[in-house]
């Protein structure tokens, strides 16, 4: 704008409207092919007659250490939840880590080993992996990326795209809202609440494996992490084209997070979770799954929020506590940099 | 949770929307003056709950939104001045200036950090003795004591390296403005913060010389709902006055620590307003007992007078004369990632709300 070199800013990558500009307007510009403008949360890919999911992530969170997990942790869980809501069982992850001059190894270790810890419970190997060393002061303590394989059961092979979802399914979430932006949040900046804020850092395959071997209601899956469960309805709506409708009284919200929302000014619809999932169901499994999410601790609070709708076609509107009635759009600016 | 859920309930909520169709009859514009007010009213969908005959419309009650181009320009010098600590409230990083935001400053190297509260602006000072932290002061009554007790702080810890900018700026006159402006209007939902801090009597020569009604309100769905049903009564009546809903915060004399505070450090001054031109004392000005601490005093920050963007309605917007549907701009050259106008880019601000909102 206004002839200044435009240049990359924080808002670009906040998982809202501006980063999805940047992957419109220079990764897909350049790289656009046919699994990547899917912009799944996985890329489905056929191998042998086998359909293989694929995905990567890096985690640079500040800090690294938080309630609920750490930055070890989060980069396991992050990688097994988009194989997970593309209908895959993860398998195989690599890490890679980028560490600054000067970080203690004693910390170095402990987020090893709750990584180790995670990937054994999430059923995944560790497989490859790579170590990288700057300077200090050209990265922050330490980033790691990890990439993951999963298989995809024929059954599940739709699921990623979302292709059979129609008016009339129910939308659930796998339980409460907002916690690990918040308790990043409350973590790092010194507002000294005395909440017992917690992230929700999780795998969810387990979770999720427990409903679609017991229901063929699931017809699409995503985990609302950055922008929040709002963004990822928003983009929803948007590219099927239907209307979603959101009941504001129905979405599990926890006391703390919704304390430290209404002081902040923030909305828990639009921040991030890293052990929650957003379900599309048929209509008539609605009960079904959401008493199987309740079967395990993962998905204690799970809830229907709303429904796909045939009405305000691209649209998400959310009837409020009180009974009004507004939109919901895809998360814009953003106040809370580096969560995961 | 409670002292939050009470003020939400759906049958009271219900009540109160019975109560005033009931009693409505004339075709009324109510404005509120704050932009807490504007993102409670949207964020709760009121306009769906009130009669058609009801409109409510925003006004310049958001302090970014208010804040002339120029202040941005002027903080953006600050930021690029060698050795030099930017420390802002989040809402003024995304709003464009005539050739950069504070944003986009950053990303080239200037150090601009979001603070909470302006007291961390003080401590970041206090421990970085080598630097000079600047900070932007903006808002109304509400944040302007703060920013006085910072400045008040930091010359009692003898922290000279810690000064303001101030955009600050008081209520009453800009309502005065809009009324001279022949805006039309039936009443003002008056600004629950702002009196807290500054009490309710300063409305009173408003209200005498316009006849307008004049009910400070709070924030949740049901006081917003209570604040009009009093201004709808007080119409029907042909009885207009000052009146207080928000009873739980706001006494007639406010708070009288804030506002000895506020009067210690700042002086009135003509301040010039985004969209309504310079209105006489209705700025803040830090006085000369304090000019240490005062920016603009202290460095050269003196950048070129700028025009609004083309095409930008935000002074309209902000007077209340347009909606953000009206604007040309509105949700294609300018939305909340690419703003044009600063009533986009601050959360409160009134296109911000519409967009988010009601789009």
């Amino acid at each position: 704008m206004n002839g200044m070199e435009e240049r990359i800013v924080m808002s670009h990558g906040n998982g809202g409207v501006k980063m999805q500009e940047l992957i419109r307007e220079v990764f897909l510009r350049h790289f656009g092919n046919r699994t990547l403008n899917e912009q799944t949360d996985a890329a489905i890919l056929p191998a042998d007659g086998q359909t293989l999911a694929f995905t990567t992530d890096s985690f640079v969170v500040d800090p690294i250490f938080f309630p609920g997990g750490n930055i070890g942790k989060l980069a396991v869980c992050g990688t097994v939840n988009d194989l997970a809501v593309s209908g895959a069982t993860p398998r195989w992850i690599s890490v890679s880590f980028i560490l600054e001059e000067g970080l203690p190894l004693r910390e170095l270790e402990m987020i090893v080993s709750s990584l180790a810890e995670e990937a054994r419970d999430a059923g995944v190997e560790i497989v490859t992996g790579d170590t990288k060393v700057v300077n200090k002061g050209k990265c922050d303590k330490i980033f790691i990326n990890t990439a993951g394989i999963g298989t995809i059961r024929e059954e599940d092979r739709g699921i990623g795209f979302g292709r059979n979802i129609s008016p009339g399914d129910a939308i659930l979430v796998s339980g409460t809202i907002g916690d690990h932006g918040m308790a990043v949040m409350n973590a790092r900046e010194s507002f000294n609440f005395t909440l017992p804020v917690i992230s929700d850092c999780a795998s969810l395959n387990h979770l999720i494996r427990h409903v679609l071997d017991r229901s063929e209601g699931v017809r699409f899956m995503r985990d609302p992490t950055r922008g929040g469960v709002a963004t990822v309805l928003s983009e929803l709506a948007v590219k099927t084209g239907m209307g979603i409708d959101i009941e504001e009284q129905a979405l599990p919200v926890g006391n703390a997070v919704k304390a430290m929302c209404e002081i902040l000014g923030y909305d828990p619809l639009y921040i991030a979770n890293e052990g929650k999932v957003l379900m599309v169901v048929s209509k008539e499994e609605t009960a079904h799954v959401l008493r199987l999410l309740n079967d395990y601790p993962l998905g204690r609070d799970a809830a229907v929020i709303g429904h796909l709708s045939g009405d305000h076609a691209g649209k998400v509107v959310l009837r409020t506590e009180t009974g009004g009635k507004r939109f919901i759009g895809a998360l814009t600016g953003d106040p809370l940099p580096r969560i995961c | 949770m409670k002292y939050i859920d009470e003020y939400r309930k759906k049958e009271l909520i219900t009540a109160l929307t019975d109560e005033i169709r009931r009693i409505s009859r004339k075709e009324v514009a109510l404005m509120e003056v704050c932009g807490g007010h504007t993102m409670a009213i949207h964020r709760f969908g009121l306009h769906s709950l009130l009669p058609a005959n009801i409109r409510l419309i925003s006004g310049p009650g958001c302090p970014v939104c208010v804040s002339a181009r120029q202040f941005i320009d002027t903080a953006v010098a600050c930021s690029t001045l060698p050795g030099s600590i930017l420390a802002t409230y989040g809402d003024l990083i995304r709003v464009p200036g005539s050739a950069s935001s504070l944003e986009k400053e950053k990303a080239t190297g200037s150090d601009v950090r979001i603070v909470y509260s302006v007291l961390d602006a003080v401590e970041l000072a206090a421990g970085n003795p080598e630097k000079k932290v600047f900070f932007p002061g903006i808002g109304f009554e509400t944040t302007a004591p703060a920013t006085a007790a910072a400045i008040v702080r930091a010359k009692q810890e003898n922290i000279r390296n810690f000064f303001v900018l101030s955009a600050h700026k008081i209520m009453p006159p800009v309502m005065a403005a809009l009324v001279r402006d022949g805006v039309r209007l039936d009443g003002f939902i008056a600004p629950g913060h702002v009196s807290a801090i500054a009490g309710t009597e300063m409305y009173r020569p408003l209200a005498d010389e316009s006849g307008l009604g004049v009910v400070v309100a709070g924030f949740e769905p049901t006081d917003i709902l209570q604040a009009v049903l009093m201004l709808v009564k007080q119409l029907e009546s042909a009885r207009p006055r000052v009146e207080i809903q928000y009873r739980r915060s706001v006494r007639p004399e406010g708070n009288r620590i804030a506002m000895d505070l506020l009067d210690r450090v700042f002086e009135l001054k003509d301040d010039a307003w985004r969209g309504l031109g310079v209105i006489p004392l209705s700025g803040l000005k830090i006085r000369e007992e304090y000019a240490e601490w005062d920016a603009e005093r202290n460095f050269d920050l003196a950048v070129p007078p700028s025009d609004e963007p083309g095409g930008c309605i935000c002074g309209s917007v902000l007077r209340g004369l347009k909606t953000p549907a009206d604007c040309r701009l509105f949700a294609t050259a300018c939305t909340p990632a690419d703003p044009v106008g600063a009533c986009m880019v601050s959360s409160e601000g009134a296109c911000a709300a519409f967009y988010k909102y009601r789009r």
